[in-house]
This record gives structure tokens, sequence and C-alpha cells, in this order.
């Protein structure tokens, strides 16, 4: 028996597995190759991270435009405390795991673990790749180079609006943070500097606002290129940050 | 013409009790936030140091500041400029003027060469070679320069001395600049506000006169036991804000229940200062108590930071009004209609070729 490349089977290739005598065009039955790209602490990490990110996003919110007023006496609620505490909680999630994906990517992670924390950009390679990507969206071209991890396009985004965003986030709201821990508190010796960089602790907080919508923007793009990706695409996306392996659904070349 | 005499030996001429001098002591203690060990170090410095001269300039500036010093209650501020500080030179607080005047600033500045205090109300527009404020014939950026050479430490009375305040808002036609901007080679304390509370002045001044060293420094510039919390930290109405109370218009009821300025504006959550706790006028009131939001007028830029009743700073260039929440609203909307709308021709273009790569 040959061994077929990815791709549509043809009947022949059912015979003698537990699909024999069906008909493969019927089935849509296709050899694919499989590939190991987002390793368990990766895929944990995207998930926690989308988590918070929901989680911060209406704190945050919430926060700059809180619900309306309560009535009763102020003893009997905690609203804009309990908004406060998730938005700082949610945070931490963020933080520590932004951190622990850096230490990931640098120390243990495979070679596709790094490819959010930069863009390629002196290789012609990658200009050439986002071309082709925008193109493909652009509904000029029907197909694009397949990638084993994130396509330049995807990279792109990625690196801009999540990572350096993100850090930003990050970076800001730690000096945010100590306009209530104090100047002197950890928060405020490491992150002090950021605000009047920023034009005072007003200026952060808007900045750190305009944040809220880059990542909520990215939020919407990412959830509708994975889905259309998934769908229409030579490769598998969504399953693969739930079970870690990308699916190609042909080998032909590029 | 500053005398070589100690803050004792003044107040006791003035016929202040030597009771009344250490009561004044304890006070002056309390209000720097130092504990009681601290009395015989403020009353042994008022015994044996001299008194240092204090040379005060006037820039640019709406005299708020004055205003304000001379409104002191603790200590009052007579006791500051009569018994603390020898104030040589003041032209809006001294009785000479004219040729006279300042002659004391020339005589000061020689005969107390590196010893004296500079403080700088306002700030010196650089616009067409400082033309724009004219001191004594001169631009006033010459005699801050010229002062500021021999003075041991430069205090930046206010918001316009300390961040340029409103001569300094956007599009800023005089260039006027803060002093530390044209000063670069002296220590300058910050104290801003417009303007600063009367005791923050006056104890900035008892800090250094008394411990004869600068008060610890923020980042910024600002002595850390006045400027290192927020009005947030210490209001009376935080209360509210952390239940989710808020005043939603002035005329509503929670204006009239003392509800969380929060959501008409208040910059209290931004804005560093000791208004919470010192208040104004000996302690009356200051401005949430009466009603109204902070403007934040200590902070960095304050008149170009948007509405005073709005947390969200404007967006300029939109042509409309809008913020931050409307344009990101707009284009969360139109990403999502472009998105839907590429998702139907993505739809479309595969149902036309369907099975192509079955």
């Amino acid at each position: 028996m040959s061994t077929p490349q990815s791709g549509p089977l043809s009947d022949s290739d059912l015979r003698g597995t537990n699909l024999d005598g069906q008909q493969a065009r019927t089935l849509r039955a296709r050899k694919v190759t499989q590939i190991y790209v987002y390793e368990a602490p990766v895929r944990l990490w995207h998930w926690l991270t989308a988590a918070s990110i929901l989680v911060l996003g209406i704190t945050g919110y919430l926060i700059a435009s809180p619900p309306a007023t309560l009535s009763g006496e102020a003893c009997s609620h905690f609203q804009m405390g309990w908004i406060r505490a998730l938005h700082f909680i949610a945070a931490w999630v963020f933080t520590i795991g932004f951190a622990g994906r850096v230490i990931w990517g640098l120390f243990f992670g495979n070679a596709w673990s790094r490819e959010l924390f930069w863009v390629p950009f002196w290789k012609a390679e990658y200009w050439k790749e986002l071309l082709g990507e925008v193109m493909v969206y652009a509904f000029i071209r029907k197909h694009a180079k397949t990638t084993i991890g994130h396509n330049a396009l995807a990279r792109t985004a990625l690196f801009f609006c999540f990572t350096l965003t993100g850090l930003f986030m990050i970076v800001s709201g730690f000096a945010l943070y100590s306009d209530g821990t104090g100047m002197d508190s950890w928060e405020g010796r490491v992150f002090g500097w950021v605000m009047p960089w920023l034009g005072g602790s007003l200026g952060t907080h808007y900045l750190h606002h305009w944040g809220l919508w880059v990542i909520t923007l990215f939020v919407m793009i990412h959830i509708y290129t994975v889905t259309r990706e998934d769908i229409t695409s030579r490769q598998s996306l969504i399953s693969a940050m739930t079970n870690g392996y990308r699916i190609f659904r042909d080998d032909r070349p590029d | 013409m500053a005398v070589l005499e100690t803050f004792y030996d003044v107040m006791r001429r003035q016929g202040i009790t030597r009771r009344s001098f250490v009561k004044y002591c304890s006070l002056t203690a309390a209000a720097l936030g130092l504990g009681p060990e601290f009395v015989p170090q403020i009353a042994h410095a008022m015994e044996t140091k001299p008194r240092t001269p204090v040379l005060w300039l006037h820039g640019l500036e709406c005299t708020c500041c004055s205003e304000s010093f001379i409104r002191s209650a603790h200590p009052l501020v007579k006791d500051v400029i009569l018994s603390m500080i020898s104030l040589d030179y003041d032209d809006t607080l001294m009785a000479s003027a004219g040729h006279q005047a300042e002659a004391i600033l020339d005589e000061v500045m020689e005969k107390y060469h590196g010893n004296y205090i500079l403080a700088v109300e306002g700030n010196p527009p650089l616009n067409e070679d400082g033309m724009y404020c004219i001191i004594g014939g001169k631009p006033f950026v010459e005699q801050l320069k010229r002062v500021a050479s021999g003075a041991k430490a430069i205090i930046s009375w206010g918001s316009c001395a300390s961040y340029g305040c409103v001569q300094a808002a956007r599009p800023n036609p005089t260039q006027a600049t803060p002093v530390h901007k044209v000063i670069l080679d002296k220590p300058v304390i910050k104290v801003p506000g417009c303007p600063p509370i009367a005791e923050v002045m006056t104890g900035v001044i008892t800090y250094m006169q008394t411990f004869d060293r600068l008060p610890e420094l923020d980042r910024q510039g600002r002595p850390k036991m006045f400027y290192s919390q927020r009005i947030h930290d210490k209001c009376y109405r935080r209360p509210h804000f952390d239940a989710g109370q808020y005043v939603e218009s002035f005329d509503d009821e929670g204006a009239r229940k003392g509800y969380c300025l929060y959501k008409v504006g208040c910059k209290g959550p931004t804005t560093y200062n000791a208004c919470s706790t010192i208040r104004w006028n000996d302690g009356v009131s200051f401005p949430i108590q009466s009603g109204h939001g902070c403007i934040g007028c200590s902070e960095d830029g304050f008149w170009d930071k948007g509405s005073w009743y709005a947390r969200l700073q404007d967006v300029s260039g939109f042509g409309i009004e809008a913020n931050a929440d409307k344009v990101g609203m707009v284009a969360a909307g139109a990403v999502g209609a472009g998105l839907a709308a590429h998702a139907a021709i993505t739809a479309l273009s595969r149902a036309r070729h369907k099975g192509d790569d079955a």
C-alpha cells in the first residue's frame, strides 16, 4: 500500500481500514499532517490570558464609567471596591501569565513560542509573506503559504496589538496601582517614573483607557480571523489552541 | 536689611513668653507630622540659628500664592515672616519700592551669597527674549537667573513656577517656562497648587529652617510630606466611591447627600495634594467638601487635560466632541461591520467554489 500524501483520499486508500467499503468522496475523507505547535503551558497561558482580558476589559470600562448610583447607606455596598478588586486580581493573572510566557518562550518553549516577541523586520521573506496574507484577506489570492507557527500578518498584529499593548498596559497599570499603594511602595519605586512621563496620573489613566480599545479591537479581529482560517485555510487554528496540534490539510508546495 | 539674630531673640523681643515659644514649637512639630521628640530640636534650632534670608521674586503670576501664604494659620504667617525667616525682598509685601527695593535685593545677594533661599512665584516667559514680563526695566528671566546664581535652594511656589500653569497652557504664546527648566544648577523644591495650601507653604519653610536641609522630595521634586498622597486617598467622600454612590449631576439627590463627585469629573483620584487633610482657610473646608470636584490644580498641565467636569479627556481632531469611549465604540462598530461583510464575502466565494479542494 502506497503512503498517500496529505489531502483527499480515494476509495482504495480506505481499503483495510474501519472505513473499508465506504466512499471516500462522500465522507470527504482526507489524510492530514499534524504538528505539535502549541505546547501545554502556551495553551494554558492563552486561555488564562483570554479570561483575564475579558475581566479586565469589563471591569476597566466600569471603573471609568461606573454603573448607576446605588441607594442606601454607603456601608451596605462595596460595588466599586469589588470592581476594582476584580480588575487588580485579573491584572495579576495577566501579568504573571505574561512574565511566565516570556520565560517559557526564552528558555523552554519551541521556536514558534518566541514569535510573539518580535517581528523579523529586516527579512524580505517576512514582507513577502505579509503581502501574501493581505492579498488573501483582500480576496485577491485564494490561498496563502502555510506556516507552522503564526503567519506574517498574524504575527504583526500580535506583536503590536497584543505584546506591545499588553506590556504597556502592565507598566501603566502598575504605575496607576501605585496611586493607591503610595509612591514609596515597590510599585511606586519600580513604575513611578511612568506617570510624570505620560502626563501625570490623569494622562496615564487616559492612555491606559485607550489601551482597552486597542485590545478590544484586537480581540474582535483575532476571534474572527482564527474562526475564518479554521474553516477556509489549509490549516487548523482553533483546535490547535485546545489540543496543541496544528493540522495541515494538504502537502501542496506553496 | 537682615539682622543676624536668632528666631528666639526676635520672638522674645516681640514679647512672646518662653511658654508660648515652646507651645509654638510643638504645634509646628505636629503640623510637620513629626513626633514630640522633635520639639526640643525645633526649639534648639530656633534658639541658635540665625534667620535665613529669603528673597521672593514674582514672575508671570496672579499673586494667589501670596494671597494664600498670608492666610497661614499653623504657623501664623506673621510668625514665619517676622520670626522664622528674614523675608528681605518681596515686592508685594515689602514697604519699600523702586530703586530702594532693588538695592536691598543686591545687598542681600552680595552679603549672603550662597546662603539665601530664593522663592519664586510665577514663571519666566522666554519668548521675544523674555519681554512679556519686565521687572525693574529688565526681563524677569534675567532677574531670576541673577538671583538664582547665589541661592542655596529655590522654592517654586505654585503651579506657575512648578509646571507653568495657565500661562503655559496650549498654545503658550509667551513660552512661559517653569523655573526648573530655566535654573538647572540649583535644587528646586516644587510646591504646586493654584495656589498651594497656606500651611503647606509655611510648613516647607519651617522644615527647611528647622533642619537646615531640603525636605524629602518625590520624583517630581515635591515635598513628600505634603504631596505623597492623592486627594482621593484621604477624601471623606471616599466611602461613597467604594460603595458605588455618585453625584450624577449637580442638582440631584446624590449631590444633596454628599456622594462621591467622580462622575462629575472630580480629579481627586489623580491629584497629589494635601487638601483633604489640611484643608483651606485654617481647616474650614476644601473644594470637595463644598460640593465641587477637585480640578487637579496641583498637577502638571492641568489646564490642558480636558474638562473639569469629565474624567475622560476629549479627543481633539475629530471635529465633534469625542472621547476615547466614543471613538472606541465607533471603531468597534466599524470593525464589527467590516468583519461581518468580510465573512459574508468569504462565505459567498466559498459557496461558488464548493468542491474545488474537497
